[in-house]
């Protein structure tokens, strides 16, 4: 049965877990090496969401959970940290999904990736010096290996719950 | 659909791609090094992408540097190597990075915005001053 206010329901509900989510990360001190790093649990979310609902489902959760964790837990800075980094795995992500090359694994890794070096460019402009492409490698590696975890949480999570479930949920 | 979440063989590409591309840039920032095989003369200390402070390399001192947050780094320059030993930094990714000497070569420290790079040859001083 669809119904606007179930689905209303349902993106909320997960808006408010993928800000959990970002809340979380934020304890965890390990993911503090550059300001605004994050391992990206929150793309767990947006993983879940385009295998499942589909991209504008996933664009909107995606842009409210920055914004409302920026507003409540971050400050300029991260604002724009967390959302370049998260606009450009979007993209990246969205665009490999039509491709159908990839599986799940290897959109989240590229996306795990983009996200990382989009952070990489908003430093580059915040600090000034081009030297921070030093950083590069870490990153890409970093985006990478969370990626893949990312992807098999959402794919596991998928799984377990049933994609038409999902769908019922949300429409 | 289950086709679409599970792991392919073509997703190797992407972590073979993130280490390519990583090797090319590490490869590339060791190049100063290679090329230019010449100790430089300046130590130049950038914050938040303004010049703090130019120092001759050649000469062994020890300098803090305030970063961002009121957090610093621990300058050390001796035997003609310039190195950052401590720092209030969550992640200690500057302290860890070997010491420079070369022209082009740079410690970065993120969290702080502290840049240290080496540049130098004969014309280190006219550069310190005019940019």
């Amino acid at each position: 049965m669809r119904s606007p206010g179930k689905r209303v329901a349902f993106l909320s509900v997960l808006t408010a877990l993928g800000m959990i989510l970002s809340y979380l990360e934020a304890l965890i001190p390990v993911f503090y090496g550059v300001p605004g790093m994050k391992a990206g649990l929150g793309n767990i979310l947006v993983v879940f969401l385009l295998y499942t609902l589909g991209r504008r489902d996933a664009l909107i959760v995606n842009l409210l959970r920055i914004s409302l964790t920026a507003l409540l837990f971050g400050n300029p800075y991260s604002f724009v940290y967390s959302f370049c980094g998260a606009a450009l795995s979007f993209a990246v992500m969205v665009v490999l999904k039509e491709q159908d090359f990839f599986s799940c694994y290897g959109v989240s890794m590229a996306g795990g990736i983009a996200h990382n070096i989009g952070q990489i460019i908003v430093a580059l402009f915040l600090v000034e010096n081009y030297r921070i492409i030093l950083y590069l490698p870490a990153l890409v590696i970093s985006g990478c290996i969370t990626g893949a975890g990312i992807a098999f949480i959402a794919a596991m999570v998928i799984k377990r719950i049933g994609r038409r479930n999902v769908i019922d949920m949300g429409t | 659909m289950n086709r679409v979440l599970s792991f392919r063989k073509t997703d190797l590409y992407v972590p073979a791609a993130a280490v390519f591309i990583s090797l090319v840039v590490f490869l590339l920032s060791s190049i100063p090094m290679l090329a230019g095989n010449k100790g430089g003369e300046w130590v130049v200390i950038t914050v938040s992408g303004e010049r703090y402070a130019v120092l001759p390399l050649d000469e062994d001192r020890e300098l803090t540097i305030p970063g961002e947050k009121g957090l610093d780094n621990l300058l050390v320059i001796k035997d003609g190597y310039a190195d950052i030993t401590e720092a209030d930094c969550p992640d200690k990714v500057c302290v860890h990075q070997k010491k420079i000497r070369y022209k082009g070569e740079t410690i970065v420290c993120l969290p702080n915005r502290v840049v240290v790079s080496i540049e130098g040859g004969g014309e280190g001083e006219v550069d310190a001053v005019s940019r």
